[in-house]
Protein backbone atom coordinates (compact mmCIF):
# COMPACT_ATOMS: atom_id res chain seq x y z
CA UNK A 1 0.00 0.00 0.00
CA UNK A 2 1.71 3.21 -1.12
CA UNK A 3 1.87 5.89 1.55
CA UNK A 4 2.45 9.72 1.77
CA UNK A 5 5.44 11.26 3.17
CA UNK A 6 5.16 14.81 4.63
CA UNK A 7 8.76 17.08 3.93
CA UNK A 8 8.25 20.20 5.77
CA UNK A 9 10.68 22.72 3.95
CA UNK A 10 9.02 26.20 5.00
CA UNK A 11 11.60 28.58 5.99
CA UNK A 12 14.54 25.80 4.93
CA UNK A 13 16.97 27.96 2.90
CA UNK A 14 20.01 25.28 2.54
CA UNK A 15 19.65 22.87 1.05
CA UNK A 16 16.18 23.86 0.65
CA UNK A 17 12.72 22.21 -0.47
CA UNK A 18 13.82 20.68 -4.01
CA UNK A 19 17.13 19.41 -2.80
CA UNK A 20 14.81 17.87 0.10
CA UNK A 21 12.14 16.42 -2.36
CA UNK A 22 15.31 14.69 -4.15
CA UNK A 23 16.68 13.34 -1.46
CA UNK A 24 13.44 12.02 0.32
CA UNK A 25 12.67 10.51 -3.07
CA UNK A 26 15.47 7.97 -2.59
CA UNK A 27 14.49 7.04 0.83
CA UNK A 28 10.34 6.22 -0.33
CA UNK A 29 9.05 3.16 -2.50
CA UNK A 30 7.65 3.08 -5.94
CA UNK A 31 4.08 4.18 -6.12
CA UNK A 32 4.18 6.71 -2.66
CA UNK A 33 3.82 10.42 -2.96
CA UNK A 34 5.79 13.37 -1.32
CA UNK A 35 4.28 16.17 -0.21
CA UNK A 36 6.66 19.05 -0.07
CA UNK A 37 5.71 22.68 2.00
CA UNK A 38 7.86 25.07 1.05
CA UNK A 39 7.68 28.98 1.76
CA UNK A 40 9.65 29.74 -0.86
CA UNK A 41 7.51 30.53 -4.05
CA UNK A 42 10.41 29.02 -6.68
CA UNK A 43 9.58 25.90 -5.46
CA UNK A 44 6.21 26.05 -7.14
CA UNK A 45 8.02 26.73 -10.53
CA UNK A 46 11.98 24.28 -10.28
CA UNK A 47 10.06 21.55 -8.10
CA UNK A 48 7.49 20.38 -10.92
CA UNK A 49 10.31 21.38 -13.84
CA UNK A 50 12.37 18.48 -12.36
CA UNK A 51 9.60 16.45 -12.18
CA UNK A 52 9.11 16.73 -15.63
CA UNK A 53 12.75 15.98 -16.42
CA UNK A 54 12.93 12.77 -14.65
CA UNK A 55 9.72 11.64 -14.98
CA UNK A 56 8.04 11.48 -11.68
CA UNK A 57 4.08 12.54 -11.55
CA UNK A 58 3.61 16.07 -9.78
CA UNK A 59 -0.30 15.23 -8.23
CA UNK A 60 -0.49 18.53 -7.81
CA UNK A 61 0.40 22.23 -6.16
CA UNK A 62 -1.67 23.93 -3.49
CA UNK A 63 -1.00 27.70 -2.36
CA UNK A 64 -1.90 27.95 1.33
CA UNK A 65 -1.87 31.03 3.21
CA UNK A 66 1.77 31.51 3.47
CA UNK A 67 3.38 28.24 1.60
CA UNK A 68 3.26 26.33 -0.88
CA UNK A 69 1.97 22.56 -1.08
CA UNK A 70 3.42 20.08 -3.69
CA UNK A 71 2.74 16.51 -4.04
CA UNK A 72 4.65 14.22 -6.25
CA UNK A 73 4.68 10.24 -6.55
CA UNK A 74 7.69 8.53 -7.16
CA UNK A 75 7.25 6.46 -10.92
CA UNK A 76 10.86 4.90 -11.04
CA UNK B 1 19.54 9.43 41.87
CA UNK B 2 21.95 10.13 39.27
CA UNK B 3 20.81 11.33 36.52
CA UNK B 4 22.58 9.45 33.87
CA UNK B 5 23.32 10.85 30.28
CA UNK B 6 24.31 8.63 27.40
CA UNK B 7 25.67 10.30 23.82
CA UNK B 8 25.43 8.21 21.31
CA UNK B 9 28.98 9.13 18.30
CA UNK B 10 32.12 10.87 19.50
CA UNK B 11 31.76 13.11 16.01
CA UNK B 12 32.05 16.89 16.48
CA UNK B 13 28.37 16.89 17.47
CA UNK B 14 28.73 14.41 20.35
CA UNK B 15 32.12 15.95 21.45
CA UNK B 16 30.36 19.40 22.26
CA UNK B 17 27.69 17.90 24.04
CA UNK B 18 29.73 16.17 26.35
CA UNK B 19 32.05 18.76 27.20
CA UNK B 20 29.50 21.11 27.50
CA UNK B 21 27.28 19.57 29.60
CA UNK B 22 30.69 18.49 31.47
CA UNK B 23 31.07 22.04 32.41
CA UNK B 24 27.58 23.09 33.37
CA UNK B 25 26.78 19.97 35.07
CA UNK B 26 30.51 20.11 36.94
CA UNK B 27 29.54 20.07 40.92
CA UNK B 28 26.68 17.39 40.21
CA UNK B 29 29.00 15.07 37.91
CA UNK B 30 31.72 15.79 41.31
CA UNK B 31 28.88 14.94 43.45
CA UNK B 32 27.57 11.61 41.41
CA UNK B 33 23.89 12.96 40.72
CA UNK B 34 25.36 12.98 36.85
CA UNK B 35 27.19 10.73 34.96
CA UNK B 36 27.67 11.29 31.63
CA UNK B 37 28.85 8.66 28.92
CA UNK B 38 29.87 8.90 25.21
CA UNK B 39 29.49 5.54 23.48
CA UNK B 40 31.54 6.19 19.94
CA UNK B 41 32.97 4.37 17.11
CA UNK B 42 36.90 5.67 17.10
CA UNK B 43 39.24 6.85 19.49
CA UNK B 44 40.19 9.19 17.08
CA UNK B 45 38.57 12.56 16.48
CA UNK B 46 39.19 14.08 13.35
CA UNK B 47 38.23 17.57 11.92
CA UNK B 48 36.50 17.19 8.73
CA UNK B 49 37.00 20.31 6.80
CA UNK B 50 40.26 19.59 6.93
CA UNK B 51 39.63 16.95 4.32
CA UNK B 52 39.57 20.13 1.82
CA UNK B 53 42.91 20.66 1.81
CA UNK B 54 44.69 17.25 1.89
CA UNK B 55 43.97 16.62 -2.57
CA UNK B 56 46.18 20.06 -2.82
CA UNK B 57 48.95 18.80 -0.05
CA UNK B 58 47.84 22.03 1.79
CA UNK B 59 47.36 20.17 5.55
CA UNK B 60 49.09 17.72 6.91
CA UNK B 61 46.82 14.74 7.97
CA UNK B 62 48.24 14.42 11.25
CA UNK B 63 47.07 17.99 11.64
CA UNK B 64 43.45 16.40 11.36
CA UNK B 65 43.66 14.26 14.61
CA UNK B 66 43.59 14.16 18.01
CA UNK B 67 42.92 11.18 20.37
CA UNK B 68 39.45 11.30 21.43
CA UNK B 69 40.14 11.04 25.03
CA UNK B 70 42.70 14.13 24.83
CA UNK B 71 39.94 16.77 23.73
CA UNK B 72 37.32 15.37 26.23
CA UNK B 73 36.73 16.66 29.43
CA UNK B 74 38.20 14.16 32.26
CA UNK B 75 34.44 13.61 34.12
CA UNK B 76 33.36 11.97 30.78
CA UNK B 77 32.82 8.08 30.97
CA UNK B 78 33.99 7.74 27.22
CA UNK B 79 33.75 4.06 25.46
CA UNK B 80 34.70 2.80 21.67
CA UNK B 81 31.57 0.91 21.75
CA UNK B 82 29.48 1.68 19.04
CA UNK B 83 25.88 1.32 19.55
CA UNK B 84 23.62 -0.95 17.90
CA UNK B 85 20.70 -0.09 18.96
CA UNK B 86 18.17 2.17 21.13
CA UNK B 87 15.40 1.26 22.74
CA UNK B 88 13.26 4.86 23.55
CA UNK B 89 10.69 2.87 25.34
CA UNK B 90 13.01 1.16 28.02
CA UNK B 91 15.20 4.50 28.15
CA UNK B 92 18.25 1.89 27.21
CA UNK B 93 20.89 1.64 24.73
CA UNK B 94 22.92 -1.43 23.68
CA UNK B 95 26.21 -1.64 22.16
CA UNK B 96 28.19 -4.31 19.68
CA UNK B 97 29.99 -5.28 22.66
CA UNK B 98 26.66 -6.27 24.45
CA UNK B 99 26.92 -4.05 27.00
CA UNK B 100 23.35 -2.39 27.65
CA UNK B 101 23.28 1.61 29.31
CA UNK B 102 20.82 3.35 30.75
CA UNK B 103 19.89 6.97 30.11
CA UNK B 104 17.61 9.80 31.80
CA UNK B 105 18.29 11.91 28.57
CA UNK B 106 20.06 10.48 25.27
CA UNK B 107 21.45 12.63 22.68
CA UNK B 108 21.95 10.94 19.30
CA UNK B 109 24.51 12.13 17.27
CA UNK B 110 25.27 9.42 14.48
CA UNK B 111 26.53 11.53 12.22
CA UNK B 112 26.17 11.13 8.10
CA UNK B 113 28.17 8.09 5.88
CA UNK B 114 29.62 8.03 2.10
CA UNK B 115 27.37 6.31 -0.23
CA UNK B 116 29.29 6.01 -3.40
CA UNK B 117 28.21 2.23 -3.11
CA UNK B 118 24.84 3.61 -4.30
CA UNK B 119 25.74 4.51 -8.03
CA UNK B 120 26.55 2.16 -9.79
CA UNK B 121 29.98 2.27 -10.92
CA UNK B 122 30.74 5.55 -8.74
CA UNK B 123 33.27 4.05 -6.37
CA UNK B 124 35.34 2.35 -9.08
CA UNK B 125 35.00 5.69 -11.51
CA UNK B 126 35.31 8.79 -9.03
CA UNK B 127 37.57 10.44 -6.72
CA UNK B 128 36.03 12.23 -3.38
CA UNK B 129 37.86 14.08 -0.60
CA UNK B 130 34.87 13.55 2.26
CA UNK B 131 37.15 10.60 3.79
CA UNK B 132 40.89 10.03 4.35
CA UNK B 133 41.45 7.42 2.12
CA UNK B 134 39.42 9.30 -0.69
CA UNK B 135 41.54 12.63 -0.08
CA UNK B 136 44.35 10.56 -0.46
CA UNK B 137 43.45 8.60 -4.03
CA UNK B 138 42.37 12.25 -4.90
CA UNK B 139 45.90 13.76 -4.26
CA UNK B 140 47.65 10.90 -6.13
CA UNK B 141 45.44 11.46 -9.24
CA UNK B 142 45.78 15.06 -8.99
CA UNK B 143 49.56 14.83 -9.27
CA UNK B 144 49.21 12.47 -11.99
CA UNK B 145 47.13 14.75 -14.15
CA UNK B 146 48.42 16.29 -17.05
CA UNK B 147 44.96 17.74 -18.45
CA UNK B 148 41.83 16.60 -19.60
CA UNK B 149 37.99 17.24 -18.89
CA UNK B 150 37.49 17.16 -14.73
CA UNK B 151 34.19 16.59 -14.15
CA UNK B 152 33.02 17.78 -10.39
CA UNK B 153 29.97 15.95 -9.48
CA UNK B 154 27.87 16.87 -6.80
CA UNK B 155 25.05 14.63 -5.71
CA UNK B 156 21.93 15.01 -2.61
CA UNK B 157 21.97 14.50 0.02
CA UNK B 158 25.28 15.67 1.26
CA UNK B 159 27.12 17.74 4.23
CA UNK B 160 29.27 20.68 3.96
CA UNK B 161 26.66 23.02 1.65
CA UNK B 162 30.01 24.82 0.17
CA UNK B 163 32.86 22.46 -0.04
CA UNK B 164 31.49 21.31 -3.69
CA UNK B 165 31.91 25.12 -4.94
CA UNK B 166 35.41 25.41 -2.83
CA UNK B 167 36.84 22.33 -4.68
CA UNK B 168 36.43 23.89 -7.64
CA UNK B 169 37.59 27.25 -7.01
CA UNK B 170 40.39 25.19 -5.50
CA UNK B 171 41.27 22.45 -8.20
CA UNK B 172 41.25 25.71 -10.88
CA UNK B 173 43.98 27.53 -8.95
CA UNK B 174 45.83 24.31 -8.83
CA UNK B 175 45.94 23.61 -12.50
CA UNK B 176 46.84 27.32 -12.88
CA UNK B 177 49.61 27.27 -10.32
CA UNK B 178 50.56 23.42 -11.87
CA UNK B 179 50.83 24.99 -15.45
CA UNK B 180 48.06 23.05 -17.14
CA UNK B 181 44.83 25.10 -16.72
CA UNK B 182 44.59 25.65 -21.09
CA UNK B 183 44.73 22.16 -20.69
CA UNK B 184 41.94 21.29 -18.39
CA UNK B 185 38.23 21.98 -19.12
CA UNK B 186 35.86 22.04 -15.79
CA UNK B 187 32.92 21.01 -15.80
CA UNK B 188 30.67 21.33 -12.26
CA UNK B 189 27.39 19.50 -12.05
CA UNK B 190 24.64 20.06 -9.77
CA UNK B 191 21.06 18.36 -8.79
CA UNK B 192 18.33 21.34 -8.90
CA UNK B 193 18.44 24.35 -11.34
CA UNK B 194 21.08 26.89 -10.23
CA UNK B 195 24.41 26.47 -9.17
CA UNK B 196 23.91 26.33 -5.53
CA UNK B 197 21.39 25.27 -3.09
CA UNK B 198 21.31 28.67 -1.24
CA UNK B 199 20.02 31.15 -4.04
CA UNK B 200 22.23 34.53 -3.26
CA UNK B 201 25.14 31.84 -3.67
CA UNK B 202 24.42 30.38 -6.61
CA UNK B 203 23.57 34.04 -7.70
CA UNK B 204 26.87 35.10 -7.15
CA UNK B 205 28.77 31.66 -8.34
CA UNK B 206 27.38 32.01 -11.93
CA UNK B 207 29.46 34.74 -12.95
CA UNK B 208 32.16 33.71 -11.03
CA UNK B 209 32.36 30.30 -13.09
CA UNK B 210 31.60 32.17 -16.29
CA UNK B 211 34.56 35.14 -15.63
CA UNK B 212 36.93 31.28 -15.11
CA UNK B 213 35.65 29.65 -18.01
CA UNK B 214 33.83 27.11 -15.78
CA UNK B 215 31.19 24.97 -17.60
CA UNK B 216 28.19 23.66 -15.73
CA UNK B 217 25.40 21.63 -16.13
CA UNK B 218 22.47 21.91 -13.91
CA UNK B 219 19.42 19.78 -12.63
CA UNK B 220 22.07 16.74 -12.93
CA UNK B 221 20.87 13.88 -10.25
CA UNK B 222 23.70 11.07 -10.92
CA UNK B 223 22.22 7.87 -12.60
CA UNK B 224 25.41 6.00 -12.91
CA UNK B 225 29.35 6.34 -13.92
CA UNK B 226 30.71 3.93 -16.48
CA UNK B 227 34.44 3.68 -15.46
CA UNK B 228 35.91 1.92 -18.37
CA UNK B 229 34.34 4.47 -21.07
CA UNK B 230 34.66 7.47 -18.61
CA UNK B 231 31.41 9.18 -18.91
CA UNK B 232 29.01 9.92 -16.24
CA UNK B 233 25.07 9.84 -16.69
CA UNK B 234 22.32 11.54 -14.98
CA UNK B 235 18.62 10.54 -14.70
CA UNK B 236 17.62 13.75 -16.49
CA UNK B 237 19.00 12.03 -19.71
CA UNK B 238 22.74 13.74 -20.27
CA UNK B 239 26.03 12.01 -20.22
CA UNK B 240 29.30 13.64 -19.50
CA UNK B 241 32.86 12.01 -21.08
CA UNK B 242 35.57 12.80 -17.89
CA UNK B 243 39.13 12.22 -17.56
CA UNK B 244 39.31 12.93 -13.77
CA UNK B 245 35.56 12.99 -12.08
CA UNK B 246 35.66 14.38 -8.55
CA UNK B 247 32.63 13.51 -7.10
CA UNK B 248 30.68 14.70 -3.46
CA UNK B 249 28.88 10.87 -3.09
CA UNK B 250 25.35 11.03 -1.53
CA UNK B 251 25.15 10.46 2.35
CA UNK B 252 22.81 8.34 4.13
CA UNK B 253 22.66 8.38 8.13
CA UNK B 254 23.67 5.60 10.74
CA UNK B 255 21.98 2.04 9.85
CA UNK B 256 21.16 2.30 14.48
CA UNK B 257 18.40 4.79 13.46
CA UNK B 258 16.63 2.93 11.10
CA UNK B 259 17.23 -0.26 13.01
CA UNK B 260 15.56 1.34 16.09
CA UNK B 261 13.27 3.22 14.46
CA UNK B 262 14.25 5.99 15.10
CA UNK B 263 13.98 7.46 11.20
CA UNK B 264 14.25 6.59 7.74
CA UNK B 265 17.97 6.39 5.60
CA UNK B 266 20.06 7.42 9.41
CA UNK B 267 18.19 10.33 9.45
CA UNK B 268 15.71 10.40 12.92
CA UNK B 269 12.74 12.59 13.47
CA UNK B 270 13.81 15.74 15.09
CA UNK B 271 11.46 18.56 16.29
CA UNK B 272 13.19 21.46 14.17
CA UNK B 273 13.13 23.45 17.18
CA UNK B 274 13.74 21.31 20.61
CA UNK B 275 15.91 19.05 18.75
CA UNK B 276 13.68 16.23 20.47
CA UNK B 277 12.94 12.91 18.88
CA UNK B 278 9.91 13.63 17.65
CA UNK B 279 7.18 12.04 20.47
CA UNK B 280 10.00 12.25 23.02
CA UNK B 281 10.82 14.24 25.91
CA UNK B 282 14.10 12.97 26.43
CA UNK B 283 15.79 11.87 23.61
CA UNK B 284 17.30 14.80 21.47
CA UNK B 285 19.35 14.44 18.29
CA UNK B 286 22.32 16.74 17.20
CA UNK B 287 24.27 17.25 14.38
CA UNK B 288 23.82 15.45 10.52
CA UNK B 289 21.97 12.55 12.22
CA UNK B 290 18.25 15.05 12.62
CA UNK B 291 16.32 15.14 9.16
CA UNK B 292 15.74 18.83 9.73
CA UNK B 293 15.46 20.14 6.56
CA UNK B 294 18.76 22.96 7.44
CA UNK B 295 22.04 22.26 5.99
CA UNK B 296 24.06 18.74 7.20
CA UNK B 297 27.57 21.23 8.55
CA UNK B 298 29.82 21.30 11.43
CA UNK B 299 27.99 24.96 12.56
CA UNK B 300 24.95 23.61 12.58
CA UNK B 301 26.15 20.54 14.80
CA UNK B 302 27.87 23.03 16.83
CA UNK B 303 24.34 25.52 17.20
CA UNK B 304 22.16 22.65 18.13
CA UNK B 305 24.64 21.14 20.56
CA UNK B 306 24.83 24.46 22.27
CA UNK B 307 21.07 24.22 22.42
CA UNK B 308 20.88 20.82 23.45
CA UNK B 309 23.82 21.30 26.00
CA UNK B 310 21.46 24.44 27.43
CA UNK B 311 18.30 22.39 28.07
CA UNK B 312 19.63 19.18 29.73
CA UNK B 313 21.67 21.09 31.63
CA UNK B 314 18.38 23.08 32.73
CA UNK B 315 16.46 19.86 32.76
CA UNK B 316 18.86 18.46 35.21
CA UNK B 317 19.01 21.12 37.50
CA UNK B 318 15.77 23.42 36.80
CA UNK B 319 13.14 20.24 35.88
CA UNK B 320 12.69 22.46 32.28
CA UNK B 321 13.62 23.13 28.81
CA UNK B 322 15.55 26.58 28.77
CA UNK B 323 15.38 27.74 25.07
CA UNK B 324 14.80 26.85 21.34
CA UNK B 325 17.12 26.11 18.13
CA UNK B 326 16.77 29.06 15.76
CA UNK B 327 18.27 27.03 13.10
CA UNK B 328 21.52 28.91 12.78
CA UNK B 329 24.00 28.10 10.28
CA UNK B 330 27.27 29.73 9.37
CA UNK B 331 29.91 28.51 6.71
CA UNK B 332 32.81 29.74 5.66
CA UNK B 333 33.67 29.41 1.49
CA UNK B 334 36.80 29.14 0.39
CA UNK B 335 37.01 31.28 -2.98
CA UNK B 336 40.35 29.62 -4.21
CA UNK B 337 43.45 29.39 -2.46
CA UNK B 338 44.04 32.82 -1.13
CA UNK B 339 40.36 34.59 -0.59
CA UNK B 340 37.16 33.30 1.10
CA UNK B 341 33.96 34.62 2.13
CA UNK B 342 31.03 33.55 4.25
CA UNK B 343 27.12 33.22 4.96
CA UNK B 344 25.07 32.72 7.57
CA UNK B 345 20.72 32.17 8.18
CA UNK B 346 18.76 30.94 10.38
CA UNK B 347 14.97 29.44 10.23
CA UNK B 348 13.82 33.53 9.58
CA UNK B 349 16.71 34.95 8.40
CA UNK B 350 17.79 34.40 4.38
CA UNK B 351 21.63 34.00 4.08
CA UNK B 352 23.71 36.97 2.23
CA UNK B 353 27.11 36.90 1.56
CA UNK B 354 29.95 39.31 1.37
CA UNK B 355 32.53 39.63 -1.18
CA UNK B 356 35.40 37.66 -0.37
CA UNK B 357 39.11 38.70 0.91
CA UNK B 358 41.91 37.69 1.68
CA UNK B 359 41.22 38.36 5.53
CA UNK B 360 38.50 35.68 5.57
CA UNK B 361 40.43 33.06 3.92
CA UNK B 362 43.02 33.96 6.84
CA UNK B 363 40.26 33.38 9.58
CA UNK B 364 39.17 29.95 8.14
CA UNK B 365 43.14 29.13 8.18
CA UNK B 366 43.10 30.13 11.36
CA UNK B 367 39.42 28.06 12.57
CA UNK B 368 41.48 25.04 11.20
CA UNK B 369 43.17 25.52 14.25
CA UNK B 370 40.40 26.92 16.71
CA UNK B 371 38.24 24.22 16.16
CA UNK B 372 40.15 22.24 18.39
CA UNK B 373 38.88 24.59 21.19
CA UNK B 374 34.81 24.39 19.71
CA UNK B 375 35.20 20.38 20.65
CA UNK B 376 36.18 21.18 23.77
CA UNK B 377 33.66 23.26 24.45
CA UNK B 378 35.69 26.64 24.86
CA UNK B 379 34.62 28.22 21.54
Amino acid sequence: MSETTTVDARGAYCPGPLMELIATLKLVEVGDEIEVLSSDKGSANDIPEWVAKVKHELVGINEKDDHWSIVVKKLK
Amino acid sequence: MTKKIVIVGGGLAGTIVGNGLARQLSRQLRNNEARITILGTTDQHMYQPGLLYVPFGRIREQELFRDQRKILNSAIHFHVDPVKKIDKKNNQVTTESGKTYDYDYLVVATGSRLRHDTIPGMTEGAHWFYDLEGARKMREALEAFEGGKVVVNINVPHKCPVAPLEIVFMLREYFENKGILDKCEITYTYPIGRLHALEPVAEWTQPEFDKYGVKYETFFNTKSVDPKKKTISSEEGVTLPYDLLVTVPPHSGAQVIDDSKLGKGGWALTEKETLLHEGSDNVFICGDATNIPISKAGSTAHFEADTIIDNIASLVTEGRMARKYDGKVFCFVETGLNSGTYVWFNYKTPPNPGPPSLMIHWFKLAYNRLYWLSARGLL
